[in-house]
């Protein structure tokens, strides 16, 4: 059984089906649609390049073939590993003999009513109805989301303020250097970025911040960051601290598993506990759950590259490896002020991740390369 | 089996390229793949079939023919 039917329950689902799994498969899924990629919500379907339709990760007869019973519009309410039961929202019961959890995230709201988040395709098309020209909107949050919707929206014609209350947007995971450059990208284009603001309270008008001030604003959209779908494990055996923690086969409870970015797990490869929230990572720890939970007596730690990307304006923002809590950043390609660089992150002594603009697939290749081997920062570095 | 590749679609993460490097390659200026070889033989069917899984835009299919 698969509960989450985004892209990490659904490589789960594939990958079950794959490795010869030939029993009965069921795939339950909170939202009504059929399973579909989110990446392009703030991206393609924001801007209306694509057609709805054009998200859906599975045509009908792919999802046929997988012989899985699709629960969708569905909700999980609990579970109990002791008695390997999962209770759906609609009162029934699902027994399994093998369980993976995908249930992914959801958006961090703010106090008041009224603000857009951007999590499901309902979401973005509801915000894509309401922003064009000339109309006044607020984005609350100048992480990667934001920043993408605050950079369509602006194409589309809106006034746009980017609310965000670091002093440098994303320097936390990109450094402050990297951050000034995507800040700058903003500027440039007129996008009202504001940093050192904190939003108390999302109003009628707009959005109130914390010193009284209120910027109005005709549409809001709050994009400061997830909380991993959890509560509905209260009681279930597993253990939750932000997110499911897993060992690293991903396994978090005897034959239960868990993917995706609700999935906490320890990845060897960078020797600590990480969840990550990105589109790759979804599928590759769906599949890896999949094969540990089928073949447990070969099983494989799931020791990824993480991997993301995000296009603001033309820039396509590449990054490898785990950037977060690093302690030095180097530019070792290219020129930040050209907007074509790789960027390379220390963690220790060693390489932890590069950040790449504009470059070239093989020079990026290199540098992953350097990090999927654990290389050291004197030697990959200098 | 034909390997289709759905450009307009493909965000240049190389993951089909790390995946099955005799079947996909990406251009250097934008680092949008490309299909090196559409009819792969058997022994890297496997592979191809990885790539389609973790391709994070879904933008490859393995075709019967």
């Amino acid at each position: 059984m698969v509960v989450g039917a985004s892209a990490a329950g659904l490589a789960a689902a594939e990958t079950l089906r794959r490795e010869g799994y030939d029993g009965t498969l069921t795939l339950v899924g909170d939202e009504l649609h059929v399973p579909y990629d989110r990446p392009p919500l703030s991206k393609q379907v924001l801007s209306a390049e694509w057609p709805p339709g054009r998200v859906v990760l599975r045509a009908p007869t792919e999802l046929d073939a997988l012989e899985v019973q699709l629960r969708l519009g569905v909700a999980a309410s609990g579970l109990d590993v002791a008695d390997r039961t999962v209770c759906l929202a609609d009162g029934s019961e699902v027994p399994y003999d093998g369980l993976i959890v995908a249930t992914g995230v959801r958006p961090r709201r703010l106090p008041g009513e009224g603000a857009h988040v951007l999590r499901t395709l309902d979401d973005a098309l509801t915000l894509r109805e309401r922003i064009g020209p000339g109309q006044r909107l607020v984005v609350v949050g100048a992480g990667f989301l934001g920043a993408e919707a605050a950079a369509v929206a602006w194409r589309l014609g809106a006034r746009v303020t980017l609310l965000e209350p670091a002093r440098v947007p994303l320097a936390h995971v990109v450094g402050e250097e990297v951050g000034r450059v995507l800040s700058r990208a903003h500027l440039e284009r007129g996008v009202d970025l504001r940093t050192g603001v904190t939003v108390a309270e999302v109003t009628e008008e707009g959005v109130r911040l914390a010193d009284g001030e209120v910027v109005e604003a005709d549409e809001v959209l709050v994009a400061v960051g997830s909380l991993p779908n959890v509560e509905w494990l209260a009681g279930s055996g597993l253990t939750v601290d932000d997110g499911i923690v897993c060992d690293e086969y991903c396994e978090a409870a005897r034959d239960a598993y868990a993917a995706g970015d609700v999935a906490r797990w320890h990845n060897p490869l960078f020797g600590m506990s990480m969840r990550i929230e990105h589109r790759t990572n979804a599928a590759e720890q769906g599949m890896a759950a999949a094969r540990n939970l089928l073949n447990p007596g070969a099983r494989k730690a799931f020791a990824p590259v993480p991997y993301f990307w995000s296009d603001q304006y033309e820039m396509k923002i590449q990054a490898y490896g785990y950037l977060r809590g690093h302690e030095e950043v180097r530019v070792v390609e290219g020129e930040l002020e050209e907007g074509r660089f790789v960027a390379a992150y220390r963690t220790g002594e060693r390489l932890n991740g590069v950040l790449a603009v504009g470059m070239p697939p093989k020079v990026l290749r290199g540098w992953r390369q350097g990090v999927a081997v654990g290389a050291a920062w004197k030697d990959a570095v200098g | 089996m034909r390997v289709e590749l759905d450009e307009p679609k493909c965000v240049a993460s190389g993951q089909c390229v790390l995946a099955a490097p005799e079947v996909f390659d990406q251009r250097d200026e934008d680092g949008i793949a490309f299909v090196v070889d559409g009819q792969p033989p058997e022994d890297v069917l496997d592979a191809v079939r990885e790539a389609v899984a973790i391709c994070p835009a879904a933008a490859i299919r393995l075709a019967e023919r």
